[in-house]
C-alpha cells in the first residue's frame, strides 16, 4: 500500500470514529474542508507515526504545516524513511 | 513537654492472643516474646535519645526494631529498600541522624561518623527500657523524581485512624500487605496488626505471586491491603483462586469501579474497603460501600477528627493524623496557615459523591484542554477484556500533546479479537469522555511497570 493510500485509509477510519463526513479526497482539497479539527489531525499524525515510523511535522523544526491534502501527503512522501 | 500518657508501640504487644507472630518467607517471630527480648545488639537502652536510621535488609528486622525503639529513641528514620547510598547520605544530614541500626556492612564513607548498632532476630533476653519520650517517626515521600522529602510523624498521628475505628474491630486478624512496611501504606498495616492485637505476614521482594499467595494462605492471612495496581496484578495472575480473606483493602491509588467489582467477584466473602491516605496527609477516610469515590458529606465536616475541604479542585485535609512537618533546614511548610495539607489529589463532585480524577501534576494538556490520565484509565478499565491500563501524554505537533493508552488485556484474549476490542474501548471512551480525552492511539501491551511504592509508573507525571 502506498503512503498516500495509508494516509487516506487512516483518515477514513478517524472520520468514522469522529462522525465526520469526508469530502472526496483530492490533492487540492484544503485541509480546512476535510471537516477534521485540530484534534482529528493530531490523532492522524500520531497514528501515521506509528504506522509509517515518521512524523514529518516534528522532525523539521521549521516545518510549515501544509494547507492542502496534497501537501500533507507530500510531507510524508518526502521524508526519507 | 511530653504528654504524661505516652503509649509506645510495644505496650500493645500484650494485647490479643498469646500466639501472635510476625513473619516473612524465612522466619517467624513471636510478638508476645518481644516484650522480654531484644533484637538490638546491646539492648534498647543504648539507643535512648538517639536519632536513628533503620536500614535493614528485610522488613522483619525493621518491624522488630520499630517496636523496640518507639518511646526510646529521639527519632527513627525508616529507610525503604530501594534507596541508594548517595541519596541516603544527604537525607541523614538533613534528619540529623547519629546512629544507624543495620544488619548489613556499612558503606565505608560512613565509618566513624555514626554509632552503628547491629540488629538480628530477638534471641537475647533483655529488659525493655523505660518509655520516656514521644519518638518522632521519619518517613520518606514516595515521589517519582528527585530526592524524597522527609516527613515527621508521631505514633499518635500514625495510629489515629486505627484507634478511631476501634482496634478491636478486627480482633485476631492476621494482616498482610503488598506494600513494604517502611512506606506509609505498609506501615499502616503493620500498626494495625500490632495495635489491634493481631499477627502479620510480610511481603518478600521478588517473590512470585503464586508462591506469595500460597504463603499468605499458609500463614492464615485474613486481612490484606494493597494498591489497585497490586490488586490488578493479583487478579490477572489467577493466583487468587484458593485465597479467601475476610477483609480486602485498597489505598495509594484511585480505586476505580472496575477493580472494586473485580475484587468483589474474586472474594465474594470479603468485605472490601478503599482508603484514602498519603505520607503527608495521613489517613483521611475509608469507604466500605463497594463504590468508587466517596460520599460528599465527608467534605466540610469533622469526621472522627478529620476535616476535609476542596479548594481549586484539590482535596485538603486537616487532622492529627497528618505528618507534623517536613524535616530539614529549609524544608517547606507541610500545611497551610490553618493546618490543612494540600494533597494534590484532584476531585470532582458528581451527584452525591466525590470522585478522584488524578494528580494535579499529572494533567495532560491537549491544546489547552486538560485531562487526568486516571479518568481515562477508569473508563478503559470498565471493558470486560481489560485487566489494567495506563493513559499517558504523547507529544503532538498539532495540539502539543494527545492522550494515548497502553492496555493489558485479560489472560487468554484471542489476538483476533484485538481490533474489535480496540473499537469497543474507543466507543466506551467516546460515550463517557469529552472528545479530547479519548485516546488517539490504543496499544496492547504485555506489562505495565509498577513503582516500588506499588503505584502505576507514570513517566510523564
Amino acid at each position: 500500500m502506498s503512503v498516500k493510500s495509508k494516509i487516506f485509509s487512516a483518515m477514513k477510519q478517524i472520520a468514522e470514529e469522529q462522525k465526520v463526513t469526508l469530502p472526496p479526497l483530492e490533492d487540492d482539497l484544503s485541509l480546512n474542508e476535510t471537516g477534521f479539527d485540530s484534534l482529528a489531525f493530531a490523532i492522524l499524525v500520531a497514528r501515521l507515526e506509528d504506522e509509517l515510523g515518521i512524523d514529518p511535522f516534528t522532525v523539521a523544526e521549521d516545518a510549515a504545516f501544509p494547507s492542502t491534502l496534497g501537501e500533507f501527503v507530500r510531507a510524508y512522501e518526502n521524508v526519507p524513511a | 513537654m511530653f504528654p504524661p500518657d505516652i503509649i509506645a508501640l510495644r505496650q500493645y504487644l500484650g494485647a490479643g492472643p498469646k500466639d501472635r507472630t510476625i513473619s516473612d518467607a524465612r522466619h517467624s517471630v513471636s510478638l508476645t516474646d518481644m516484650i522480654q527480648h531484644s533484637c538490638l545488639a546491646g539492648g534498647p537502652s543504648e539507643l535512648s535519645g538517639r536519632s536513628v536510621l533503620l536500614a535493614t535488609s528485610g522488613q522483619l528486622l525493621s518491624a522488630l526494631a520499630m517496636i523496640e525503639l518507639d518511646g526510646i529513641a529521639r527519632r527513627m528514620l525508616l529507610c525503604p529498600p530501594d534507596l541508594d547510598w548517595d541519596c541516603l547520605q544527604v537525607l541523614l544530614e538533613r534528619a540529623d541522624i547519629d546512629t544507624i541500626v543495620t544488619d548489613r556492612p556499612l558503606h565505608r564513607s560512613s565509618a566513624g561518623k555514626y554509632v552503628v548498632i547491629g540488629v538480628d532476630l530477638p534471641e537475647r533476653r533483655a529488659m525493655g527500657s523505660e518509655v520516656d519520650r514521644t519518638t518522632e517517626w521519619l518517613m520518606l515521600t514516595s515521589g517519582t523524581s528527585g530526592l524524597p522529602k522527609i516527613v515527621r510523624h508521631t505514633l499518635d498521628g500514625l495510629s489515629g485512624a486505627i484507634i478511631a475505628e476501634g482496634p478491636a474491630r478486627h480482633r485476631n486478624a492476621t494482616w498482610t500487605t503488598f506494600y513494604d512496611i517502611r512506606r506509609y501504606g505498609g506501615l499502616q498495616i503493620f500498626l494495625r496488626a500490632v495495635i489491634g492485637g493481631g499477627s502479620m505476614v510480610l511481603s518478600e521482594p521478588g517473590e512470585a505471586i503464586a508462591a506469595h499467595v500460597a504463603r499468605l494462605r499458609a500463614g492464615g492471612v485474613t486481612h490484606i491491603s494493597g494498591t489497585p495496581s497490586h490488586w490488578r496484578k493479583l487478579l490477572m495472575s489467577g493466583a487468587s483462586a484458593n485465597f479467601s480473606p475476610d477483609y480486602v483493602r485498597l489505598s495509594g491509588e484511585i480505586a476505580d469501579q472496575a477493580v472494586l467489582d473485580g475484587l468483589a467477584r474474586a472474594f465474594p466473602r470479603a468485605s472490601i474497603g478503599h482508603a484514602y491516605a498519603s505520607t503527608e496527609a495521613g489517613v483521611g477516610f475509608s469507604v466500605d460501600d463497594g463504590r468508587e469515590g466517596f460520599p460528599a458529606h465527608l467534605i466540610g465536616q469533622n469526621h472522627a477528627g478529620v476535616e476535609m475541604k476542596v479548594v481549586d479542585g484539590s482535596l485538603r485535609i486537616r487532622s492529627r493524623r497528618t505528618a507534623r512537618a517536613y524535616v530539614g533546614a529549609d524544608a517547606p511548610p507541610l500545611a497551610d496557615t490553618e493546618g490543612f495539607v494540600d494533597t494534590g489529589d484532584m476531585v470532582e463532585l458528581r451527584g452525591e459523591r466525590y470522585h478522584f480524577v488524578g494528580r494535579r501534576g499529572g494533567i495532560i494538556n491537549i491544546g489547552g484542554l486538560k485531562v487526568h490520565p486516571e479518568e481515562v484509565e477508569a473508563v478503559i478499565n470498565r471493558h470486560a477484556s481489560v485487566q489494567m491500563s495506563r493513559a499517558r501524554s504523547r507529544r503532538s505537533p498539532i495540539t502539543g500533546a494527545i492522550v494515548v493508552a497502553d492496555v493489558i488485556l485479560t489472560n487468554g484474549t484471542n489476538a483476533e479479537r484485538h481490533e474489535r476490542i480496540r473499537t469497543e474501548i474507543l466507543g466506551q471512551c467516546k460515550d463517557c469522555l469529552a472528545a479530547w480525552k479519548v485516546p488517539a492511539v490504543i496499544r496492547f501491551v504485555e506489562r505495565l511497570d509498577v513503582t516500588a511504592a506499588g503505584k502505576l509508573a507514570r513517566t510523564d507525571a
